[in-house]
């Protein structure tokens, strides 16, 4: 079994004093190689976890370790070798003035040898996809493309996790889909942990394991299918449910008998199927 | 308004090497009153069409008619300013363009621009601010204060105390999560029944075109590629997929079960329930024969 | 959209000036600068044009885009033509009408001036024409490197150069935007009197002002993520290396100095 490589114990988190909290009591780990989606709608808590992740931001009650070690002032440097993160907008986290600058500014921070670095960016951008690209500037790129070479970026200083913070959210629909195929694609090959933070529901539907957040609290978690099933909150808290889930509701409700909560077409076409036959 | 497009291209930076053409021989017709969809890819030309609809841009051939005002590239245009106040435009991310001190003069500042009395303008800023939900206490507030979601909803109620007769929305819900995606869209198609607007929509949403539009126009490389009701553009799977266009999920699923139950369920734009129902009965109608 | 916009005005290209080493450039421009003021007769002027032109047609830069580099400072050149063209009383008085006199010191005077100017102009835009905003702050960062031991922030300063480079065209495209987004809430930027559109302005300029903040914001942050900690430690993709070519132009450049000082005339 793989071990943790992230705990949240009893974290809250506000701006200050007269503020609310954005955070309160959140607990949960996430293990290595794991893919975790946390969803809620806007301002419910679901960027703030990212920022504690990675030092941006400090909790005002209970602790955060990252591979054991504890996230402090001290140790944000260490930390922020292993946690990599891609924020929403593309635009304001692209430095380089072309593709190769851009995903060498984290290896120039650490001090990588320039040897490595040219070696580092050709396999990282191989990796998202963007080879082509190497020597573009940055606003000759469509919003997924820079969103990938932030991903390079990130990769190139080969973190033990990745965090997506809404790095979709501003794209299009195909640029949406490139995000998504690039990130399950590293997934299952670079062996890496994966928290995707997102208000789609679409977009949870790949992961291993779900949390949803709602008013700075974690309001569920489990895996995909299981959150599914309740549709009615979910929608409740400003989520919204994916189109075959509710098809199977309705069919469910005219006496249909859908057994598994359909996470794709597919999975419900082979359920109506199995049921043609039987009938 | 009725809205009349006759053989439009638009060529940016003409004559130079940078040549670029934006439209291309578009020609379309969108009667007032109706709720038209316009889709197509990032570069497809839907920023520049839009742009026609106001003046920003006139077209380097063809004429745009947008109800007596004409757009060509010989004629001088006529009034734009009169014409900019028939047309509201929301644009893209509509919050980056508030600047005022206070929420009531941003939502006051179209009006003001467009020669509004000043009793008159009062008036609309609060018909403008409880049409898309924000309590009027916020009126002396800095729009500045406020969430992104609620900034969003000062940007669109300095467009509609406009008053105008037609609406341009450019991706209006792009950044929102689903409540607030629905809240807003929602809220859009009410003001288009309760005025009788006509109302341009740009999308990347097939869901939100299926659901609102009565009209679809598919923009392909600055041509019209598709057009039509709905229900008609979007069975059109094969020609979809060919410029990467998703259909629908409903269409999607309905074309995916005729395929492998060998029916032929039709797409009506029908609920999920009716089509809960028609699955339901062909599953046992199968069992019949 | 933005797809034609030119940084600065270079022009791309892969010949010999643009592969230069961005500092040889600077540092010959530099001392160009200084020894244009040393010619003093026809000859020593004579080099100084072949070797500017020589560059210039070692570049390949299009003619018409070097002129149009010229065109602000055309107005400059022959100001100062004329200023010593009346000012000066030497030599002979070639041309006497009404209040015109001018002697011929006043001629060649003025037309040495012209060269001169038109000289520096030529040269110091063939740097820009040849060799990306980038590369120039490169070089600088790296020329101005001895200056780090006086705790001057040379690598901040690099950083910032080129980083408000890298967003001039985003921000042109937010320009674009908002103008576009006011103009439809009735904002006359075109017409109207002075005070008015002055006053348009103010539309325009805070939202910009508030967007160019809040991206300051997040690439901070995002800088931050990324394990920024400023000038310390940090290793260098982009490299500046001094090849074969560079000792090459500089030998030629030594030549042109020699020459020059050998044919210009002394006392």
């Amino acid at each position: 079994m793989a071990g943790n490589l992230i705990e949240f114990k009893d974290v809250s988190f506000r701006y200050s004093e007269q503020d609310p909290w954005v955070l309160k009591n959140v607990t949960f780990t996430i293990k290595e190689d794991e893919w975790v989606a946390i969803i809620g709608h806007n301002g419910s808590g679901k960027s703030t976890i990212a920022k504690l992740i990675n030092g941006l931001l400090f909790p005002q009650e209970g602790e955060i370790l990252i591979g054991g070690k504890k996230v402090t002032e001290d140790s944000i440097w260490d930390i922020r070798k292993d946690v990599g993160m891609v924020f929403q907008n593309p635009d304001n986290q692209f430095v380089g003035a072309t593709v190769q600058d851009d995903v060498a500014f984290g290896m120039e921070n650490r001090g990588i040898t320039r040897e490595v670095m040219v070696e580092r960016i050709q396999s990282t951008l191989e990796a998202v996809g963007m080879s082509d690209y190497q020597f573009t500037e940055p606003h000759r790129l469509s919003g997924g493309q820079k969103q990938r070479v932030a991903i390079a970026g990130v990769l190139a200083i080969s973190p033990r996790v990745l965090i997506l913070d809404e790095a979709t959210a501003m794209l299009d629909p195909n640029g949406r889909k490139e995000i998504m195929q690039t990130v399950s694609q590293l997934q299952s090959k670079q062996g890496l942990a994966l928290i995707t933070i997102t208000h789609d529901l679409q977009e949870v539907v790949q992961a291993n394991r779900v949390i949803v957040m709602n008013k700075g609290e974690v309001w569920k978690e489990s895996v995909p299918r299981e959150i599914f099933t309740e549709k009615e909150e979910l929608r409740k808290i400003g989520l919204d449910v994916p189109f075959v889930t509710t098809l199977a509701d309705a069919l469910k409700d005219i006496g249909v008998s859908i057994s598994k909560e359909p996470l794709n077409h597919e999975e419900l076409l082979e359920e109506l199927w199995t049921l043609h036959l039987r009938t | 308004m009725d809205i009349t497009f006759e053989n439009v291209s638009y060529t940016y930076q003409r004559n130079t090497p940078f040549e670029h053409k934006a439209l291309e021989d578009l020609s379309f017709h969108i009667k007032s009153g109706s709720f038209v969809a316009i889709v197509g890819h990032t570069g497809s030309g839907k920023s520049t069409l839009i742009s026609h609809l106001n003046g920003l841009s006139i077209p380097t051939d063809g004429k745009v008619k947008v109800g007596k005002y004409l757009l060509t590239h010989d004629e001088k245009p006529g009034d734009l300013k009169e014409l900019r106040s028939k047309v509201g435009v929301v644009f893209q991310y509509p919050e980056h363009q508030l600047f005022e001190e206070t929420i009531e003069k941003d939502i006051g500042f179209g009006p003001e621009n467009f020669g509004v009395s000043e009793s008159e303008i009062k008036e609309r800023t609060h018909e403008a601010l409880s049409a898309v939900g924000l309590s009027e206490t916020l009126l002396d507030r800095s729009p500045f204060d406020l969430s992104g979601g609620q900034m969003r909803r000062v940007a669109i109620a300095g467009v509609l105390a406009i008053k105008p007769d037609i609406l341009v929305l450019d991706e209006p819900t792009a950044g929102l999560d689903p409540r607030g995606q629905k809240e807003i869209m929602d809220m859009f198609y009410r003001l288009h029944q309760e005025q009788s607007l006509t109302t341009v929509l740009v999308t990347h949403s097939m869901e939100d075109a299926l659901k609102y539009a009565d009209h679809v126009i598919i923009l392909n490389k600055g041509k019209k590629y598709l057009e039509g009701t709905p229900e008609d553009v979007f069975v059109q799977k094969d020609a979809l997929k060919q410029v990467q266009l998703d259909v629908p999920e409903i269409v999607q699923f309905i074309a995916s079960f005729n395929h492998k139950f060998n029916t032929s369920i039709p797409f009506s734009n029908q609920s999920t329930e009716q089509l809960a129902k028609q699955i339901k009965q062909a599953l046992i109608g199968d069992e019949l024969e | 959209m933005n797809n034609s916009l030119i940084i600065g005005q270079y022009v791309p290209g892969n010949s010999i000036v643009h592969r230069l080493d961005p500092r040889t450039k600077i540092t010959i421009i530099f001392f160009f600068v200084f020894i244009v003021f040393f010619a003093n007769n026809l000859p020593s002027y004579a080099i100084l044009v072949a070797f500017a032109f020589a560059s210039m047609f070692a570049s390949k830069v299009p003619i018409r885009f070097i002129l149009k580099g010229l065109t602000p400072v055309w107005f400059l050149i022959i100001f100062t033509f004329l200023l010593h063209l009346f000012v000066t009383k030497e030599g002979t008085l070639v041309f006497d009408l009404w209040i015109f006199k001018f002697y011929s010191g006043g001629v060649i005077r003025g037309i040495a001036i012209a060269i001169r100017f038109f000289l520096l102009i030529l040269v110091t835009s063939l740097l820009t024409l040849t060799t990306t905003p980038i590369e120039i702050t490169d070089a600088i960062e790296d020329m101005l490197g001895p200056l780090k031991k006086i705790k001057f922030p040379v690598h901040e300063l690099a950083l910032m150069m080129s980083i408000s480079l890298r967003f001039i065209p985003t921000l042109m495209q937010e320009t674009d935007k908002i103008s576009r987004a006011q103009a439809s809430r009735g904002v006359d930027f075109r017409t109207g009197p002075i005070k008015d559109r002055i006053k348009a302005v103010i539309p325009l300029l805070v939202p910009l002002f508030v967007s160019a903040f809040k991206r300051a914001e997040e690439l901070a942050m995002a800088m931050e993520a990324r394990g920024y900690q400023g000038g310390e430690g940090r290793s260098k993709l982009r490299e500046l290396k001094i090849e074969k070519m560079d000792i090459f132009v500089y030998i030629i450049f030594i030549v042109v100095i020699i020459l020059l000082f050998v044919t210009r005339t002394y006392g």
